[in-house]
């Protein structure tokens, strides 16, 4: 029998401590739609989502009642377009037709985000791979909903060096299409290193080409819930933190799991994984800095934060395997700058910058998460900064990614507001001297020795 | 079996008891345990119910006692028991 104890501790969690379910992300297999015809293309998508996403959204705001438990997002990923626009689209523009359609398709299901716009470009771009990117800028200009992400590496194929050249350029343009709106295109693009398959959270999500038609994948939250653990254990040892933060993570996990479970069910679609990651929101309270601060640290960015990071990365992942017995996507601590007040404080007190970002981004996922630069970046310098990203993930085999917003007119010293779950971002300074002609070499980064397992 | 987790907090006031179980009852809905303490005037209920019979959902049930709790000045809770299953043990 429950004890009231552990229902007061649960409601507790719901009710004061922002624990939700972050999001149930609905993947979805479009490669049934190709068609040759743009226009036919278009309609079978359109019909193919609306048809298979039309109950997700009630599904789960029922789940959330019956429950008791918040599910903040309710999206859908698909595969990636690339793949599914090669054959019709012959430009740029007949690839943005693809985005409207996507956006009303994800309009029409009531989903605040649709994820896959994307390309899969770790060894080569095929032409169709570069028309898509060609059309992000214009694609996400003419859109409210839809994510791009662009795969740049893996660990097995190296690094593209010819995309990341190009995504450093795209990411630029992205800013001027929606300079009137702070650049806020650059918030729903990223450049990935090992993205996987089946992660369930925004921009990053696509449904890879190793899963099956549909299937449904959901992303835990609760960094408010493990720092009201860890603030009952001030002072004492590591064991006995370890031991906090991994018994609370297997209690968010296991929400989770339910979660999916039932939506798995009640949508009739076989469920795929849970997402343990840790995703602060702006919300006060809700911050994985204020978890690195609670550890010891006086302001995230002072020394130790790494440490205290991939400790905490790795209690979460102990805690959340033990909960679920399917874990996948990022599964990690995300540190996005612009979405977690402790973040934006340290950055504005001049305690964080973007090289201890970088070196955060070694051991929890994701990597460089809604940084906010000067709008006059060089798109090379840009370039570098994924490049480094993906040489992270490339050699420590893990997911990286890049999320970097260079805000038109604006300076460091400057702030943007992105609001909602974007949150603000402080403009960050980078590092003014040139990798132009790094940048400007063609080819690719070969993949590295520890690659070759076979 | 469909086990629902009713929580009750609020200032104590006469016949919130007697409200909840009134709904219950005419709702169909078995109630298994209850324990309720008083802390300081302040009431706080736990009762363990069975919804099998009813042909509301959690979440109906939960909405409906959300409001009757509103208008005697408590906060009520209505769950799945399933959440606090799930968390609390291996």
């Amino acid at each position: 029998m429950i004890s009231r104890n552990e229902v007061i501790e649960t409601n507790k969690m719901i009710e004061h401590e922002n624990l939700d379910v972050r999001t149930i992300t609905m993947g979805i297999s479009l490669l049934n739609c190709v068609h040759s015809d743009i226009d036919v293309l278009c309609d079978n998508i359109y019909k193919r989502i609306t048809e298979r996403a039309k109950d997700l959204v009630k599904t789960g705001e029922e789940i959330a009642r019956d429950f008791g438990v918040p599910i903040v997002n309710k999206r859908i990923s698909v595969t990636p377009i690339a793949l599914v626009g090669g054959n019709a689209c012959k430009s740029p523009a007949d690839f943005v037709k693809i985005a409207e359609t996507l956006d009303k398709a994800a309009e029409e299901v009531g989903v605040n985000f649709l994820g896959g716009y994307s390309a899969l470009v770790s060894k080569g771009m095929t032409e169709a791979d570069k028309n898509l990117i060609l059309s992000i800028p214009e694609a996400l200009a003419n859109t409210k909903r839809i994510c791009a992400s662009v795969n740049v590496g893996s660990t097995k194929t190296g690094i593209d060096m010819d995309a990341v050249r190009l995504m450093g350029r795209v990411i630029k343009k992205t800013a001027e299409y929606t300079a009137d709106e702070d650049s806020i295109g650059c918030a729903k693009l990223v450049v990935l290193c090992n993205a996987p398959d089946d992660n369930p959270f925004m921009a990053g999500a696509f449904h890879g080409v190793t899963e099956a038609d549909e299937i449904i994948n959901v992303g835990v939250s609760g960094p408010g819930v493990v720092k009201t653990a860890i603030e009952k254990v001030r002072g004492q040892n590591f064991e006995v933190l370890c031991e906090t933060i991994k018994k609370t993570a297997f209690k968010i996990t296991r929400v989770g799991q339910l979660v999916a479970q039932e939506a798995s069910k009640r949508l009739g679609v076989p469920f795929g994984i849970i997402d343990l990651s840790l995703a602060p929101t702006p919300a006060v309270g809700d911050s994985v800095a204020e978890i690195l601060e609670e550890i010891g640290l006086e302001c995230v960015g002072a020394p130790g934060t790494t440490a205290a990071l991939a400790m905490l990365n790795d209690q979460v992942k102990k805690g959340g395997v033990m909960a679920s017995s399917y874990v996948g996507g990022l599964s990690g601590a995300f540190i996005p700058v612009s979405e977690d007040q402790g973040m934006i404080d340290a950055v504005n007190a001049g305690n964080l910058c973007i090289e201890k970002l970088e070196a955060m981004t070694c051991v929890c996922s994701v990597g460089l998460d809604m940084i906010a630069v000067a709008g006059d970046t060089p798109a090379s310098t840009i370039s570098g900064v994924i490049a480094d990203e993906a040489a992270i993930g490339m050699v420590n085999q893990k997911t990286t990614a890049v999320r970097i917003i260079p805000v038109c007119g604006k300076k460091v010293g400057e702030s943007v507001e992105f609001g909602g779950l974007l949150g603000s971002a402080p403009i960050m300074p980078v590092n003014k001297c040139s990798c132009e002609k790094f940048v400007s070499r063609e080819g690719r980064i070969p993949a590295p020795i520890h690659s070759f397992k076979n | 079996m469909k086990k629902m987790i009713i929580t009750v907090v609020g200032k104590d006031t006469v016949g919130i008891i007697a409200k909840v179980c009134t709904y219950l009852s005419e709702n169909e809905i078995n109630i298994l345990d209850i324990s309720q303490t008083i802390v300081d005037g302040w009431f706080n209920m736990m009762m363990v119910a069975d919804a099998s019979s009813t042909r509301k959902s959690a979440g109906e049930v939960g909405d409906e006692l959300k409001a009757l709790g509103e208008g005697i000045g408590v906060q009520i809770n209505c769950q799945s028991s399933e959440i606090f299953e799930q968390m609390h043990r291996i």
